[in-house]
């Protein structure tokens, strides 16, 4: 694989600055330089301070992805760059970024979906992808059913939240329940010890008639409004609030819809394999469920480690470098950023 | 010395190269939403109107504004990449200072950009006799057009013709152009060591003069009413 091109990958469409190196599908580098300690007392991320601590970041974090994967920037063969979905004014410092280094490199450029590139990233951890495969993507910024047969020009979304990102819910439930920003972490850690029967909030748009016109998208702001009702409910009545217990109810409610979504979608369109990305992914309950569910269906689960599961620049890289290899034309010069960028355009012409 | 100078504080996308003598290419387009993807093209198209090899620059100059951020940081992440990637220094240059240099006359003026959000950014300039460069005196500062302490001054730029009635009549140039930084740069950098320079280069660090929107939560909204 000494041969295969090396290719550097930006991400910037939320709150981590991210450089990837890869070599034709093994990870040379992953730094990554997040901004979220500076997000977390305003309990979300402020798009004018990710933009700004991307700028401040984006060279060290070159440099840093360069020095670990022990290439120089000349040794660049190409590269990639997130070019939306995101926050617009976070997308542009990466997208500059990528083209002046197209321009001092004099390598072709690769303007990619961030969603796409979510699902590529598991090819450096698990192998070829196989197609077609359901890839269930969860994060602060993104809940998506996926159904993939070829990630490098044919994605298409199968269903999608229609109101909070999953990861935005865990954020929410956590401030309600005093615990920080970002939520997920610590709602996964508060949940182990609570049960997750003890209150049974409600699973959004499993309803029959909802499963008509949504079978496979998301909902969860009503499961969101339910635990607010139901907290201060218990305040009102002079109860301690059972914080485990209320955590561990909510992440069932979340992950049931996530995990009972997905593995219906593969079986439903005969994919073998679900791929799960996005931040969301390094919850525990969801990975357990989802392994479960997996088994019982007989469905292969695909889960990248944790770090590659957020936001990162190895994802991007391990795109580009599908893009390379099956001789994807690159993209222009003029590249925009799309913070809409649709899933199905996984390479921005 | 061949020396890329860029903008991207205003409306306007700018790029240029300097020989070390003058200006030998410069590029502007107007359109004050597209920063991100006019550029890289620009620069492209003064080497290539030059012909000249991106290799061989040796210098890069930025404008750092102040200007609205998402523009700005266009051209100083584009600057600081190209400067890692080639291995050469980057400068940083207030874009109003860019303007001024294309101001005639002699005596003080101001200088005012569109700071969005009906306020002007702005800095006052002397210019002792003609030729010389041009001094910044006072800003940059970002200020409600009627806060500006014009007294009687002249003022130039972009911000002058949107409030004529607190700066006006405007005086030409409105945009900074990236020729003018060129050479402000390259006379500074020709001076450095021997006579006191003119005007100073500055790091790339972006002048935005204000703060982040951005406001903690504040206490939780109930859902029971
Ligand atoms: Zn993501």
């Amino acid at each position: 694989m000494t041969d295969a091109p090396l290719v550097l990958g930006i991400e910037s469409s939320c709150d981590e600055t991210g450089v990837g190196v890869v070599r034709g599908s093994t990870l040379l580098a992953d730094a990554v330089a997040s901004s979220v300690d500076e997000h977390a007392r305003f309990g979300g991320v402020i798009p004018e301070v990710a933009s700004r601590a991307h700028l401040e970041a984006m060279v060290p974090t070159i440099e840093r992805a360069c020095a670990t994967a022990g290439v120089r920037l000349t040794d660049v063969d190409a590269l990639a760059v997130t070019s939306g979905p995101g926050l617009a004014g976070a997308l542009t410092v990466g997208v500059a970024a990528a083209k002046a280094l197209a321009l001092a490199l004099g390598v072709p450029l690769y303007g990619v979906n961030h969603l796409a590139a979510h699902v590529a990233v598991d090819i450096l951890e698990h192998g070829p992808l196989p197609e077609p495969s359901v890839a269930l993507l969860a994060s602060g910024g993104h809940s998506s059913l996926l159904f993939v047969t070829d990630v490098t020009a044919d994605v298409r979304p199968l269903g999608q939240t229609i109101d909070d990102a999953a990861g935005e819910a865990f954020d929410k439930i956590a401030r309600l329940l005093g615990l920080p920003f970002p939520g997920g972490p610590h709602v996964d850690r508060v949940a182990v010890d609570g049960d997750p029967a003890a209150v049974a909030f409600p699973r959004g748009l499993t309803a029959r008639h909802d499963l008509e016109r949504h079978r496979y998208d998301f909902s969860f702001s009503g499961l969101k409004t339910a635990v607010a009702r139901w907290v201060e409910r218990a305040e009102a009545d002079g109860r301690t609030i059972p914080v485990a217990d209320v955590a561990a109810s909510f992440q069932e409610a979340v992950v049931d819809v996530l995990t009972r979504k997905a593995v219906a979608a593969c079986v439903e369109h005969g994919a073998g394999h679900l791929l799960i990305g996005g931040g969301v992914a390094a919850n525990s309950r969801l990975r357990a469920l989802a392994e479960q569910r997996c088994l019982a269906a007989g469905i292969r689960l695909r889960v990248p480690r944790p770090g590659l599961c957020t936001d990162n620049g190895a994802m991007v890289a391990a795109l580009g470098a599908q893009l390379v290899a099956r001789g994807r034309p690159p993209s222009a010069l003029d590249l925009v950023v799309d913070s809409s960028l649709p899933v199905t355009t996984v390479r921005v012409g | 010395m061949l020396l890329l100078a860029l903008d991207t504080s205003g409306a306007t996308v700018t790029a240029a190269l300097h020989d070390g003598t003058s200006v030998i290419a410069e590029r502007a387009v107007t359109n004050a939403r597209r920063h991100a993807e006019l550029l890289a093209p620009a620069i492209a198209a003064v080497l290539d109107d030059a012909g000249r090899d991106r290799t061989e620059i040796t210098d890069i100059v930025v404008g750092v504004g102040p200007g609205p951020f998402t523009g700005l940081r266009v051209g100083v992440v584009t600057a600081r990449v190209l400067g890692a990637a080639l291995g050469v220094p980057v400068h940083g240059v207030c874009s109003l200072d860019g303007i001024a240099e294309d101001v005639s006359g002699t005596g003080d003026f101001l200088v005012a950009t569109d700071a969005r959000r009906r306020e002007v950014y702005w800095a006052a300039y002397h210019r002792d006799a003609d030729g010389a460069p041009p001094e910044r005196r006072d800003g940059p500062h970002v200020s409600r057009p009627a806060e500006v302490p014009v007294a009687g001054r002249p003022v130039t730029g972009r911000g002058a013709t949107l409030y004529p009635d607190d700066l006006g009549p405007a005086g030409e140039p409105f945009d900074v152009r990236a020729g003018a930084l060129a050479a402000l740069a390259a006379r500074s950098l020709a001076g450095s060591g021997t006579a006191p320079t003119p005007v100073t280069l500055c790091s790339s660090e972006p002048m935005y003069l204000r703060r982040p929107d951005a406001t903690p939560p504040g206490a939780r909204k109930r859902v029971l009413t």
